[in-house]
């Protein structure tokens, strides 16, 4: 039986979290039906939009959830939201199985790691939250804006391809999603000093 | 220490996944290097992140949660660590998953006279390599037809742009011509990545355009 609904005061993406937070210290199934009810038809829309026929989505969702099962123990609430994280196992999914291609990335046990200073960090432990901000911010962009954003995460395009598929001058395409990037910062900030 | 940044517009790409393995490969390697720039691409995932949020999501059929839900006692792969750098090059965890964790043992080939080039197989249609160019030497004047991306490791270089040590990142295309020396005493080492092949633009790399194979 799922756990269907966030408790009074909790934010969405604080229900996501804790729900993930049970999988991984309690693997408990509930939790992970209620992460899967609401994320795989997220994700198998997620691939349609990149190229994926509907019955390569569905597995491949089906995929990436079952890697959700597997890692969450690797999930930290304080270095990134639920569904950036999900959004990680989806993407590098994608990659390999679609793309048929190694997604590397970088290992934060590299004794080659440059370490980021200390006020650098403790910003990071704040990064979980961001999530829920950024989701109001991205409302907050004019719809040009947002398009090319939307775009570049979901159409697996380049900036030139962007540009052909919107009929924009590539300088155009560029110059949009700095400005949606510039906006999104500030109206992060705002929200924060709210 | 200067910081050391990539435009967002790569970040983002690497992001969103849209990337292709070579420039990936140069943006991992650069994150090792670059906590600002790790910042930024965890900045760029939360808004991958809040984009699933926001989408429509398309209906699973019938069974799919009980077709997982049998499936999720499987086996687990445990995850695999690079081998550890060797000697005193301290390549990052995601070159040294292509190249070994050790410079000195690759197939070195020399371009030019304090230029030695060391090409590795990559997937995704790019041509990857690590350059060696000793103190006080310049590669031949360049252009390029496509992306190219340096990024260094050891040592440092400087062009008409500017100056980049390790963990500096320099994008160039079609509009930079450019002649990079290496410079500071030390041999430097850079990683560099092309989606296309560079053009020489010196009055004799022009002679030698033709003897270049790249493909």
């Amino acid at each position: 039986m799922a756990v269907s609904d966030p408790s009074e005061g909790q934010s969405e993406a604080q229900f996501l979290a804790a729900l993930l937070a049970r999988v991984a210290e309690q693997r408990d199934r509930a939790a992970f039906a209620s992460l899967f009810e609401h994320f795989a038809p997220r994700l198998k829309a997620y691939l349609m939009r990149l190229g994926a026929e509907a019955g390569t989505a569905e597995e491949l969702a089906q995929e990436a959830m079952i890697m959700v099962w597997r890692k969450a123990e690797t999930f930290d609430s304080r270095q990134a939201g639920a569904s950036t994280w999900v959004f990680r196992i989806a993407r590098n999914k994608r990659i390999d199985a679609l793309r048929r291609e190694k997604r590397p990335e970088f290992d934060p046990e590299d004794p080659a790691l440059v370490p980021e200073a200390p006020e650098e960090a403790d910003k990071a432990a704040e990064r979980g939250q961001s999530e829920d901000r950024l989701r109001r911010a991205l409302e907050t962009l004019p719809p040009e804006q947002a398009e090319v954003v939307r775009l570049a995460y979901f159409e697996d395009l380049a900036h030139g391809a962007v540009a052909e598929a919107t009929g924009l001058p590539l300088g155009t395409v560029k110059s949009r999603l700095r400005l949606a990037m510039a906006r999104l910062r500030t109206a992060m900030q705002e929200i924060a000093d709210d | 220490m200067t910081e050391k940044t990539a435009p967002d517009e790569l970040l983002l790409a690497y992001a969103s996944g849209s990337l292709d393995e070579s420039m990936s490969l140069v943006v991992a390697t650069h994150l090792t290097l670059s906590p600002q720039s790790r910042a930024r691409v965890c900045d760029f995932e939360a808004l991958g992140g809040a984009l699933i949020e926001e989408i429509e999501p398309a209906a699973l059929s019938g069974g799919a949660l009980d077709a997982v839900m049998a499936r999720l006692d499987g086996e687990d792969h445990p995850p695999v660590h690079s081998e550890p750098p060797r000697d005193g090059h301290v390549l990052p965890a995601p070159l040294r998953d292509y190249v070994g964790p050790d410079v000195d043992a690759l197939r070195w080939k020399k371009v030019i006279r304090g230029v030695q080039e060391a090409e590795f197989p990559i997937g995704g249609g790019g041509r990857a390599r690590l350059m060696r160019i000793e103190s006080g030497v310049a590669v031949p004047k360049h252009s390029h037809r496509g992306t190219e991306a340096t990024l260094v490791l050891e040592g440092a270089y400087r062009d008409a742009t500017g100056y980049y040590d390790r963990g500096a990142l320099q994008m160039a295309d079609a509009s930079l011509d450019h002649q990079p020396e290496a410079t500071g005493g030390e041999t430097c080492l850079c990683l560099v990545v092309t989606d296309a092949p560079i053009r020489l633009t010196g009055r004799f790399g022009r002679l030698l355009n033709p003897l270049i194979k790249y493909q």
